[in-house]
């Protein structure tokens, strides 16, 4: 399961071409499908642009995200954030101690000193405009999220150094939190007062990207740094 | 054949074949780049199909981080498990 | 032939690669890769019906498909890790014997 592919550990001949065969029936019936089925039925967007002016932002793309199907997104912020607990116990504590000097190439480290401050730029740059123009929470977090492992890659600091726990849960907690409140003012869970809802997606969009952006990198921090093997952290280690 | 058209069989065409090739080679760090310029050309598809906001975050995650993930895995498996002292060197071949 | 209905094939086409990259290679990281293939199939079908009442784009779609790709990324990072993890703890004995 885990050793490079070689030819004798593909399956037979037989099997492949039996698997073939059945793929390309079933993609020749999928667009077949798709041919037959002609023009879908009409889309949302008149549905989307007639209650654009009440979403509190222009571009319709975060007003479906952020507005009209915030649920979907919430519990999107949801998903990420068990994902990130469920890999919480490989993070490793403290940063591995580098025993063998790590050659940082001189051109490496200047090139991101340059180039990290403009990602960042530009990641709260797309969070500001995704109210305007294409761009948003997901965008931004995940162009952070880039800019972390660029900085990592280049020996600048270890990802474990990083205080993980508030910056996963600050987007769960900041949605919920606005979610449950403009609930008690409107009556409806989720449902934004028309005047306010500008200010308020845009502070769920802040908490969002900083969530999303610890999310990525914690996931990369563990596969990049793994901790030792053994017990898991959090573990009780047999006294030796 | 007009240029549009043009433009939409070559990203069509070469996002069928990266995807083929990437599933199909037998070795893993090809098949990773292969994937990871398939992130690329899919990036180009979304602008083209008008799906900007798509575009911005294929490129950011599909290009780029799933890239980072997957080459550290890579790295990972490339090493003898277990206790991590009998760590192999760079000339182990799994 | 329309630039939807070609786009629609095209994401078809790119989900049965996926699937058949899922069913025959044996090593578990290209098997990963291959369901990341199939899910961008699904996103570009999306995004062709999306595309199909032009001029005017339907946003729902393309919201869709920006979630997902975000859980997609983080599905695939948690697969990656159980496996990483999984291999750590396997010995050369067991990983033959898995295989």
């Amino acid at each position: 399961m885990f050793r490079e592919l070689n030819s004798n550990a593909a399956p037979p001949a037989g099997l492949r071409i039996v698997c073939a065969l059945a793929i390309v029936g079933l993609t020749l019936a999928l667009i077949a499908a798709v041919v037959v089925s002609g023009p879908a039925a009409p889309g949302l967007q008149a549905a989307v642009a007639a209650a654009l002016p009440h979403s509190g932002v222009e571009n319709p793309v975060t007003a479906v995200l952020l507005n009209f199907r915030s649920y979907d997104t919430l519990l999107e912020i949801a998903v990420l954030f068990v994902v990130a607990v469920a890999t919480l116990p490989l993070r490793r504590a403290v940063a591995p101690q580098r025993t063998e000097a790590v050659a940082v190439e001189p051109v490496l480290a200047a090139l991101v000193k340059l180039l990290v401050p403009l990602v960042v730029l530009t990641g709260g740059y797309l969070l500001w405009v995704g109210a305007y123009a294409p761009g948003g929470a997901f965008q931004a977090g995940a162009l952070l999220a880039g800019a972390g492992v660029l900085l990592s890659l280049a020996g600048g600091f270890s990802l474990a150094a990083l205080p993980a726990r508030p910056l996963l849960v600050v987007g769960l907690v900041v949605f919920t939190a606005v979610a449950a409140a403009v609930g008690a003012i409107t009556g409806a869970f989720l449902q934004y007062p028309v005047a306010a809802a500008g200010v308020l997606i845009l502070v769920i969009e802040a908490a969002a990207t900083v969530s999303i952006a610890a999310t990525l990198l914690l996931l990369y921090g563990n596969l990049a740094e793994p901790v030792p093997s053994g017990p898991l952290a959090g573990t009780k280690e047999p006294a030796s | 054949m007009p240029i549009d058209m043009t433009i939409d069989f070559t990203l069509g065409a070469g996002v069928l074949v990266l995807a083929w090739l990437s599933l199909s080679t037998t070795n893993l760090f090809k098949a990773i780049v292969l994937f990871i310029s398939l992130g690329l050309l899919v990036t180009i598809t979304w602008a083209r199909l008008g799906a900007v906001d798509v575009a911005i975050a294929e490129a950011a995650i599909g290009a780029g981080l799933t890239g980072a993930l997957l080459l550290a895995a890579w790295r990972r498996l490339r090493t003898v498990p277990g206790n991590t002292r009998r760590k192999a060197g760079d000339n182990h071949v799994s | 032939m329309t630039q939807d209905l070609f786009y629609s094939i095209c994401g078809i086409a790119l989900f049965g690669i996926g699937l058949y990259g899922l069913l025959i290679p044996p090593h578990i990281l290209q098997k990963i890769l291959a369901v990341n293939v199939m899910g961008t199939g699904v996103f570009m079908v999306l995004i062709a019906t999306a595309q199909s009442r032009a001029p005017a784009i339907d946003p729902v779609p393309h919201a869709m498909v920006l979630t997902g790709i975000v859980v997609a990324v983080a599905g695939t990072a948690l697969a990656l890790s159980l496996v990483c993890r999984i291999y750590a703890l396997s010995d050369d004995t067991e990983q033959d014997a898995g295989r």
